[in-house]
């Protein structure tokens, strides 16, 4: 258990099958008579699965006041993940989005010819994985944006992207975190034709793609994504950054 | 003149193949069900829809078995009210019979569910009878010959569609049910539900479920559901949906040897995948090809020959 800042914390579990994981791909875990939730998988090594967590909510809330050892359940690992490229690659996080992404940067830092990162949050201490990212990425590419300007640019992540998108050319783009902005970056990329992936986040209860409650589109999004790419995203445009459904299957905004 | 084999009428509904998606699976919207359709199913029936929206229970929801999955949502859905946007939204894409699922607390509450779904146009409504996890409606309603006649009745009354009543296997007799259902006027019936059931977490001794009791589904069912469907047969004139663990085509073919007219699929959209619709119906096909049979209708209720 390490805590990452004031209202994140990072979990270590042991599980065979989920760390086996690929970045990308989520689990199912349970906190036994509150509410299983799912969780993308910040890290998998060594019989050993990480998540990191943000506590909103009843199960996140319990998740953190649990004390190291006690047990939880976990399903998985589930759904696809991204792609490997090893080309000029751009990632985009925000907030505990960038949890993925700093599992796909350990994968990727080694092979990828170039790796830059825009990382956006509210405010400084939002900004997680900061000096992993940093180490992993290539000279000077970390660019950090915060709402409150309490840590490097002060704008949405949107405009340093839109900039490094304008002055260089990019092989593909990764995204993660609220879908406001995974839908800016998206609209971003399509127009300048660049491949992206980006994983998505709706209401799940299966998560083995049979209830239907996580779909965008025709998409379900525990077993079909979580991680679409740019034709995908395309085809689902009308809800992208828009709207979920909620729990009684009523169509919500985002 | 080569009619496609596959066709087939079942209580009035004209089916381009046998396989129909299982209520509960997907099936909230219009791009859902469609993708299902395109997959390859001959009908779509929707989640459950009840009068008033329901956010179902909490997680877990659903566990896996060793061989099937145990669920207990809780009947989450809109309500018919903002249902019956998605059910004319749905009407004027799909190309296949779309049958909108209906649960009530009450005969009143399913009859007027059923009617607005039909008025929206849904093809035919499916009334769960048989849903085992959620108090004073499915089940309760199904298990009783007295309360599940009301019900089909107020339905029948209301509706102009075809009902299709959805039996429950949490019974001592289903045939009992089965003649309440088609003397109170079911059009067709649909056999079986899920089985009452559940699992425990050895490490924590706490059952899996939110709701600790759930419904098995998937291929543990087949079995059980398969001599469902052949008591059926030989009992009542009505047909018969076979539902049960069906997840290839020679599942399919004995569901329909036993008397089934048409067959739900569900479970094996989450093992495998929704193209599942399309290989079993080139299963079907190919089978019947092998045996010389013209049409899927040659088989039905085929194994109660001498």
């Amino acid at each position: 258990m390490k805590t990452e800042n004031p209202t994140t914390k990072t979990f270590t579990l042991k599980d065979r099958l989920c760390a086996k994981a690929k970045p990308g791909q989520f689990l199912m875990l349970w906190i036994p008579r509150v509410d299983e939730i799912p969780l993308s998988i910040m890290n998998a090594e060594d019989k050993q699965v990480s998540v990191t967590v943000k506590a909103v909510g009843e199960a996140t809330k319990t998740l953190h006041k649990l004390k190291s050892g006690e047990i939880v359940g976990l399903r998985g690992p589930f759904g696809n993940s991204f792609t490997e490229n090893h080309g000029r690659i751009l990632m985009v996080g925000g907030g505990t989005g960038t949890a993925p992404l700093l599992f796909l940067a350990k994968k990727l830092s080694a092979k990828a010819k170039r790796l830059a990162l825009v990382m956006g949050a509210k405010t400084k201490s939002e900004l997680l994985f900061l000096t992993q990212l940093d180490a992993l990425c290539t000279e000077q590419n970390t660019i950090a944006a915060t709402e409150d300007g309490s840590y490097g640019l002060k704008c949405l992540a949107t405009e340093p992207i839109e900039k490094l998108l304008n002055k260089e050319k990019f092989d593909m783009v990764y995204a993660c975190g609220p879908e406001p902005m995974i839908r800016q970056v998206f609209d971003l990329a399509e127009k300048r034709g660049i491949a992206m992936e980006a994983s998505l986040e709706r209401l799940m209860r299966c998560g083995i793609g049979l209830c239907g409650s996580c779909v965008i589109g025709k998409y379900r999004v525990c077993k079909d994504g979580p991680v679409f790419n740019a034709a995908q995203l395309s085809e689902v445009k009308d809800e992208l950054g828009i709207s979920k459904l909620g729990f009684d299957g009523n169509r919500i905004p985002l | 003149m080569n009619s496609n084999p596959l066709n087939i009428r079942l209580a009035g509904l004209q089916l381009r193949n046998p396989t129909a998606l299982a209520s509960g699976i997907l099936g909230y919207s219009t791009l859902s069900l469609q993708n299902i359709a395109e997959s390859g199913a001959g009908a779509v029936v929707t989640k459950s829809i009840g009068l008033t929206p329901r956010i179902g229970y909490p997680n877990p929801t659903v566990v896996q078995a060793k061989c099937g999955l145990i669920n207990a949502m809780g009947l989450p859905n809109p309500g018919i009210d903002k249902y019956v946007h998605e059910i004319r939204h749905a009407k004027t894409v799909l190309t296949v019979p779309l049958i909108v699922s209906v649960y009530g607390f009450s005969a009143e509450e399913y009859a007027l569910t059923a009617q607005k779904a039909a008025e929206a146009g849904a093809d035919a409504v499916e009334l769960n009878v048989s849903c085992p996890h959620v108090k004073e409606t499915g089940s309760e309603i199904g298990q009783n010959p007295q309360t599940l006649a009301k019900v089909v009745k107020k339905v029948k009354a209301a509706v102009h569609k075809p009902v299709i009543v959805k039996l429950s296997p949490n019974v001592t007799d289903i045939i009992e049910l089965a003649k309440a259902a088609v003397e109170a006027g079911a059009d067709a019936l649909t056999a079986i539900n899920t089985i009452r059931a559940m699992a425990i977490d050895v490490e924590t001794a706490q059952p899996i479920l939110s709701n600790k009791r759930g419904g098995l589904s998937g291929p543990a069912l087949k079995p059980i559901a398969l001599r469902c469907v052949y008591d059926l047969y030989e009992k009542v004139k009505t047909p018969i949906i076979g539902c049960g663990g069906i997840t290839d085509w020679r599942d399919a073919v004995e569901f329909l040897l036993a008397g089934a007219s048409a067959i739900q699929i569900g479970t094996a959209i989450a093992l495998q995948d929704p193209a599942v619709f399309n290989v079993i119906n080139r299963g079907i096909n190919a089978y019947l090809k092998r045996k010389k049979l013209g049409s899927v209708k040659d088989i039905v209720g085929l194994s109660h020959r001498n």
